[in-house]
């Protein structure tokens, strides 16, 4: 561990490239978001920037990218005092940032995103056999292949975030901020990642990596900066650090183990969701039943028809084969209105496209699911809106200013909670929770795990997706591994391991069954 | 519990500040229109003695434009809902002379009631059309204003009606209560119901997640194509609504070429109020004052005699400033 003070102090060499932040403070109407920061970031280094949602990570990020200006102190490279009016002023000094909500223009081809605003140009034409072979050096260049000429609404998530990387690296950036760059990607695609941000600090380039994965952080970071509270805890040379020691610093207590008590639900205990056969779009044949109290967990690949058949059993896709039954009543062609009065709840994978509105006010993004129990004749009822509100948030401890702010103002982690709070007032029987911490801290992950463990042992059936295989492992009482719109496996007790669900995801082995 | 929950609401340090800023900040929005719309009054006020008059104020602006601020308070829970509604000037024809037509030969109030239902008829069928057709709100209802307005020309053979024989419908409009006419109470019950309806009720909740977020809204359990139906039957009926008021005030039909703009004035209005024409945001207090906003222009012209050429001008580029200072507030806020 070291001395934070003689990391603090500004290093005399000018010249290097190096980014300084100096006891830069930032406030959002009167909250302080970030306050008195000093880092350094030398160039060349990975440098992560670790913490609880909320700490100022991404507020930090946007004030060296020039998305924000801060209120007091000053951002310095190479020496100079730099003063950013917008990302584009910060993208001439070689800023470039990747953001945590992604932004692509989706009607315009991978290519056409990737080169957008710096397009190969002639008499103001774009000239795009230039564009088309820059585009097939830098897709060598970063190992990423997406099609050029596809449509970038049409990628998924993840590759949606490939085209960000690339956008980035096209522009030549001395500097790259990447803001929870892994949390979307699958496991192959997330070492390709690491790959390419090794790659990047060997050339030179200074990466500044915000990420709630600390294993990730420590294998890939040089220096590590801690927030907590819009406060810099420490700054820490990454070889000297644990898990646990960078948790202790990031909520100034430890955590105790990653995962709640597994407690075993019984086996008599009724089957609240029966699938059968399901077909739907991306699924092609899927059976499943979930006891109450039981945390089934479904493993696969990105693509393999998780989601999908999340959504089929919500009802926001057409079923067109089978039979889902919930409680003993069938749902098989349900819509969403009608599985959530059936008790059937899910929360979306993206946050931003399928779960919040983000302009308006946090307590209307949790109580949307539910008006119908907050209101009398259609009219709402504030008061009871107001607690029943209070209550879910404090239940995922959501930070925030106040729940009249928009849900964008919230940081990235928070937001996936307010999408907690909401199902938690819906009351469910059954939970499908697709993704269910994505870009949530490690602490409030914790939280999360005991809000899903507590319902499951108040009677509730849960299904878990995620990419995160520890995670699947360390919630589910039982286990289903998807490829290709089937369950390939389903492993319980011990034979739940990451090396059975591999093998089964990929397909690699005789342990896949039906 | 509470005393947890308010930890959790309030931070402790900057609540106090934090919460006259938030405050503040809604102001902000509202004062977006609400300033130009107070400094042309004042100056409207201390140039002309004429205008602070009971019959300037009342008859000359509120009562004129109670047609426009119907089917505008009622066009922005469209464009909130993420719709459009560019067939209300047709549908305003249609309903004034559907109403003139049976006032002639049955009684007013059979006149009005009919008139509101064709016009709310024409909203469903354009809130079918726009989300299970999927086809764009703009063309869809765009089309509909030639069909709509086919339809008047074709059931009034061309003619115009006059209900000076049989007056007894102007009351709707012209009755006097209280100091001000029944239009004006009809138009204040119908913005307060529509504004209350955005702010209070589930409906006004759907209206601003079907708008925001289309697919987060669905997920939610909201029937977005249900709720965009609804704002465009409600924009219908409100635009039948204003033809009938417009019909009792003057107890005679206007001819289609003579509204088409109307749907225009509408939409000004609503856009100068703030309301965002991608949706998910607006308010109805805006938009009447967005409205008023343009009547004043126009009041403005009529007392200081200038060349009344010069109004679709102005009011261009009055309006293009009065959207830049809502977008130059909405950017300062961050
Ligand atoms: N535009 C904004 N308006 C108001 N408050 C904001 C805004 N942006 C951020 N904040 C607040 O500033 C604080 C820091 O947010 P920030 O996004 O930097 O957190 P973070 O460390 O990136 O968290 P996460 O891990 O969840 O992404 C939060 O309390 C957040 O609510
Ligand atoms: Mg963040």
């Amino acid at each position: 561990m070291t001395d934070p003070s003689d990391e603090v102090v500004p290093r005399p060499s000018a010249a290097n490239g190096d980014v300084e932040v100096v006891g830069v403070s930032k406030r959002f109407g009167g909250v302080p978001a970030l306050s008195n920061v000093t880092l350094t970031i030398r160039r060349g280094e990975v440098h992560a920037l670790v913490g609880e949602n909320g700490a100022g990570k991404s507020t930090l990020g946007k004030i060296i990218s020039g998305v924000y200006s801060p209120d007091g102190g000053e951002v310095r490279v190479g020496g100079e005092s730099v003063t950013f009016r917008s990302p584009r002023d910060a993208m001439d000094r070689g800023i470039v940032t990747i953001a945590q909500e992604l932004a692509i223009v989706p009607y315009l081809n991978v290519m056409e995103n990737v080169f957008l605003g710096a397009e190969p140009k002639k008499l103001g034409f774009v000239r795009r056999r230039v564009m088309r072979q820059r585009y097939e050096e830098l897709s060598d260049r970063v190992g990423f292949h997406l099609p050029a000429t596809q449509m970038a609404g049409t990628l998924t998530t993840a590759d949606q975030q490939k085209l960000e990387i690339m956008r980035a690296l096209s522009r030549d950036a001395s500097t790259i901020i990447m803001d929870e760059p892994s949390a979307a990607l699958s496991m192959h695609e997330v070492y390709a990642l690491h790959g390419v941000i090794r790659s990047l600090a060997a050339s030179g380039t200074t990466v500044i990596l915000i990420s709630h994965f600390l294993s990730e952080v420590l294998d890939l970071a040089g220096t590590v900066s801690i927030l907590r509270d819009g406060r810099l805890v420490r700054n820490a040379i990454a070889a000297e650090e644990t898990e646990s020691s960078l948790i202790e610093s990031m909520l100034g207590r430890s955590l105790g183990q990653a995962f709640p008590d597994k407690r075993l639900s019984a086996t008599d205990a009724p089957v609240i969701l029966e699938v059968d056969d399901l077909v739907a779009p991306g699924v092609r044949g899927a059976s499943l039943s979930v006891r109450a109290g039981e945390i089934v967990g479904i493993a696969g690949l990105v693509g393999s028809g998780r989601s999908e058949f999340a959504h089929a059993l919500y009802g926001a896709t057409r079923v067109t084969g089978g039979r889902i039954s919930v409680g003993g009543v069938d749902v098989t062609h349900h819509r969403p209105h009608q599985s959530l009065r059936e008790g059937i709840a899910m929360i979306p994978e993206s946050r931003k496209d399928q779960g919040l509105l983000m302009g308006r006010p946090i307590s209307e993004n949790v109580s949307l699911a539910r008006l119908g129990a907050l209101s009398h004749f259609g009219i709402m009822s504030p008061g009871s809106e107001r607690s029943r509100v209070a209550d879910a948030l404090e239940q995922v401890r959501v930070k925030m200013a106040s729940v009249r702010t928009p849900v964008s103002s919230l940081s990235g982690g928070n937001q996936q909670k307010v999408l907690f709070a909401r199902t938690a007032l819906c009351e469910p029987r059954v939970l499908i929770a697709d993704e269910p911490t994505r870009g949530v801290d490690v602490g409030s992950k914790r939280t999360i795990y005991d809000v899903l463990v507590e319902q499951a042992a108040a009677g509730l059936a849960i299904i878990v997706i995620s990419s995160e295989l520890e995670e699947v492992l360390g919630l589910a009482h039982r286990v289903v591994v998807m490829r290709d719109g089937h369950f390939v496996a389903e492993l319980s007790g011990e034979e739940m391991t990451q090396h059975a669900v591999l093998e089964a995801a990929f397909g690699e082995s005789a342990t896949t069954a039906s | 519990m509470t005393e947890a929950s308010g930890i959790a609401l309030e931070p402790v340090d900057g609540s106090a500040s934090h919460f006259t800023w938030r405050r503040f900040g809604g102001l902000w929005r509202t004062a977006g229109i609400l300033i130009p719309f107070l400094i042309f009054f004042i100056t409207l006020a201390i140039a002309n003695g004429q205008f602070l008059t009971r019959q300037n104020l009342v008859v000359n602006i509120l009562y004129l434009q109670t047609p426009v601020l119907i089917i505008a308070a009622a066009g922005t829970l469209v464009l909130i809902a993420g719709g459009l509604d560019l067939s209300v000037a047709a549908t305003f024809v249609l309903a004034e002379d559907i109403a003139a037509q049976l006032a002639l030969h049955t009684n007013p109030v059979v006149a009005i009631v009919v008139a509101i239902a064709c016009g709310a008829l024409v909203g469903l069928v354009n809130g079918m059309v726009v989300a299970y057709l999927r086809i764009n709100a703009l063309i869809a209802t765009l089309a509909m204003a030639f069909v709509v307005s086919g339809i008047a020309e074709v059931a009034t053979n061309n003619t115009f009606y006059s209900l000076f024989d049989k007056p007894s419908l102007g009351k709707f409009a012209t009755t006097n209560f209280l100091g001000a006419q029944s239009a004006i109470w009809i138009t204040l019950v119908v913005v307060v119901l529509l504004g209350m309806a955005l702010w209070r009720t589930t409906f006004g909740r759907y209206v601003f997640a079907a708008g925001g977020n289309a697919e987060a809204a669905r997920l939610a359990g909201v029937r977005v194509s249900r709720v965009r139906i609804a704002t465009f039957v409600l924009s219908g009926a409100a635009a039948a609504l204003a033809g009938v008021i417009s019909l009792a005030q003057t107890l005679t039909t206007t001819p289609y070429s003579n509204e088409s703009s109307l749907a225009f004035t509408v939409l000004a209005g609503i856009v100068v109020g703030g309301t965002s024409i991608m949706g998910g945001d607006g308010s109805v207090t805006r938009t009447v004052i967005g409205v008023l906003f343009i009547a004043l222009i126009q009041n403005g012209f009529d007392l200081l005699q200038f060349n009344s050429f010069l109004i679709p001008l102005v009011t261009g580029v009055i309006l293009i400033m009065a959207v830049s200072i809502d977008v130059w507030l909405r950017q300062r806020r961050r």
